[in-house]
């Protein structure tokens, strides 16, 4: 088996009193569709955010393309090809679509090519990753003039930006409708297809299944269950989490 | 070539003020008009951190004193070679000293901009109000500092006797002018270079949202450690000339409330996303401050501010720029073609939501 892109071992994460992750191991190959589930509150957000860098794990490391990245900032890790989307869309507000996803390609492709991409190299790609998701049309429009499904595409499609070896979409779906989600998880798979491993943490078991190659649950910081979605959803221990038992 | 046209229509602005100054031949004017540009400088110098960045500094006096008392540092060096400077050191010091007026503004601009990246590094962790109380910190200690350091006067002040004249110009009221002008045209041209290149839209990023700017590979604190550097050094930069144009400093003159109250103020009515506004501010609210002086009482300069800063922070939250902006986008290309409205809009860096 090749060497796992992403390795997560014994991460642990508490807030106060409370445990939000405890000794989670996970591994991931390169080219892999996972797909992150659990109840609200067993820590999926927090073990991307340790992953990520925008918290720091107590205990636990995490290999990212056989290296090591605790320690290492956020903006470090992207630099590596770690790149995510939050749940809840976060766009710059005072940046037009097209201004918002040149950001990473202003601050990433220098960290992963070694040379800084031209204005006209820059454009090209702004349009190229607002065709992808759909927003050409709006490349001049600031986010308060997109709907929810367009803002989630932004989100994605500024990951992408990055031109990651790891996408990480964080509930990119929450509160779409059916033909929305399909539209995003159509997007994930064809991200996929170009090469970027993809881990997709959400709710919707529809969309889940329909993407994840591997499904990995969380449950109250720890992880339960770790394989084939047709098996892990069958498995006693993630129906008693979901249903009660 | 649209940065040429900036440059040489700022030339040509400057060139034409002080030439009508001149003609006038009335000295207050390069009195008022060296304040005026004084808070050009220091408004472009805050909004570089506070308008470009969103970090709120209330610490700008203390930056501006720096640069006034390293002048003053320097000043009393130069003054007295015989007693600081060792004998082998003499010969070498007589012919350094006295520092010109520029040089002594590279030095502010040095020590208030090492200043600006120590402090941004130990408070730069901190956001909002946090931030903003630590910077006020930072005034009231430096100040303390100065108040008993009796090498540049202490409590009781120090006075600079500056030279009766300079070649060409007529005085040296008129020289000090010209110096503050040039730097006015430097800050601003910095602020605008920023606000156009990829630190510019980094600093934007730390504005809208610092996590999604580190989850986008923007180094935030890197970027902030510049912000403070560049905005200490253009303040401090204000401040090196100050004791030559007043001829007596004292820390509550140095370290006065109107600095720090001005500096944001004046960006905050102009506007504080782009370059325009704080020139925009502090043109109008160092004129009117000029004007109450000499017509009612100097008493009222911050009274004006106030208001003003409360009916823009009530009316247009987005300053004057803002305002015009609204008005701008109007002004949509039509089949492609750039309108003025457009045009000006461009010049001026307006992006379409800057706010």
């Amino acid at each position: 088996m090749a060497e796992p892109l992403l390795k997560v071992d014994n991460l642990g994460k508490r807030f106060g009193g409370f445990v939000a992750l405890d000794g989670i191991n996970l591994s991931v190959q390169p080219g892999e569709r996972v797909g992150l589930i659990g109840p609200n509150g067993s820590g999926k957000s927090t073990l991307v955010n340790c992953m990520c860098g925008t918290l720091r794990n107590e205990t636990g490391t995490v290999h990212f393309d056989g290296r090591p990245v605790d320690g290492l900032e956020a903006h470090e890790r992207t630099h590596r090809g770690m790149a995510r989307s939050f749940q809840l869309p976060r766009p710059f507000p005072s940046l037009t679509v097209a201004e918002n996803l040149r950001i990473p390609l202003l601050y990433t492709a220098h960290a992963r090519s070694g040379r800084h991409l031209t204005q006209q190299e820059s454009e090209a790609r702004c349009h190229e990753l607002a065709g992808l998701v759909g927003l050409a049309a709006k490349a001049n429009k600031l986010p308060r003039d997109l709907t929810q499904v367009e803002m989630r595409k932004l989100e994605l499609a500024r990951a992408m930006a990055a031109d990651p070896k790891l996408l990480i979409a964080d509930e990119a779906m929450a509160g779409l409708s059916q033909s929305e989600v399909d539209e995003i998880v159509a997007l994930l798979i064809t991200m996929n297809e170009r090469g970027v491993t993809v881990i997709m943490i959400e709710h919707i078991m529809r969309a889940v299944m329909a993407f994840s190659q591997r499904l990995v649950v969380l449950v109250s910081g720890k992880k339960i269950s770790d394989g084939p979605p047709q098996e892990v959803v069958a498995h006693p221990e993630v129906i008693g989490a979901y249903l009660g038992q | 070539m649209r940065s040429f046209y900036f440059y040489l229509s700022s030339l040509v602005v400057g060139g034409l003020f002080f030439a009508f100054s001149r003609w006038l031949g009335n000295d207050y004017l390069f009195f008022a008009g060296y304040t005026v540009l004084q808070f050009v400088v220091l408004a472009t110098a805050w909004n570089i951190l506070g308008g470009y960045c969103g970090y709120v500094n209330f610490g700008s006096a203390a930056f501006f004193a720096l640069g006034a008392y390293s002048s003053v540092a320097l000043h009393k060096l130069g003054a007295n070679i015989d007693r600081y400077f060792p004998d082998s050191m003499v010969d070498i010091a007589k012919l350094v000293f006295p520092l010109n007026i520029p040089t002594l503004i590279i030095f502010g601009g040095i020590v208030s901009g090492l200043v600006g990246l120590g402090t941004g590094y130990l408070t730069l962790r901190l956001r909002g109000a946090f931030f903003a109380i630590a910077t006020l910190a930072l005034s009231v200690v430096l100040q303390t500092l100065i108040v008993n350091w009796d090498f540049v006067g202490g409590s009781r002040g120090a006075y600079i006797i500056r030279p009766a004249d300079v070649p060409i110009l007529d005085s040296y009221i008129q020289y000090l002018f010209l110096v503050m002008l040039v730097l006015a045209m430097i800050a601003i041209a910095i602020s605008r270079i920023i606000e156009r290149s990829r630190l510019g839209y980094g600093f934007a990023t730390i504005r809208d949202d610092e996590v999604a700017a580190e989850a986008c590979g923007v180094p935030t604190l890197r970027l902030k450690l510049v912000a403070t550097t560049i905005s200490g050094a253009l303040m401090g930069m204000a401040g090196a000339p100050f004791p030559y144009y007043i001829g007596y400093l004292e820390p509550s003159s140095a370290f006065g409330l109107a600095y720090a109250v001005n500096s944001i103020a004046m960006p905050m009515i102009g506007g504080t996303t782009s370059w325009v506004g704080p020139l925009v501010g502090a043109l109008l609210l160092g004129t009117l401050q000029q004007i109450a002086t000499v017509t009612i009482s100097s008493a009222v300069n911050l009274l004006i501010v106030g208001l003003l800063l409360i009916g823009f922070v009530i009316i247009a939250p987005k300053g004057i720029v803002g305002l015009v902006q609204d008005y701008m986008r109007g002004g949509t290309p039509k089949d492609g073609a750039p309108t003025w409205r457009s045009r000006l809009a461009s010049f001026a860096n307006m992006r379409p939501g800057a706010r």
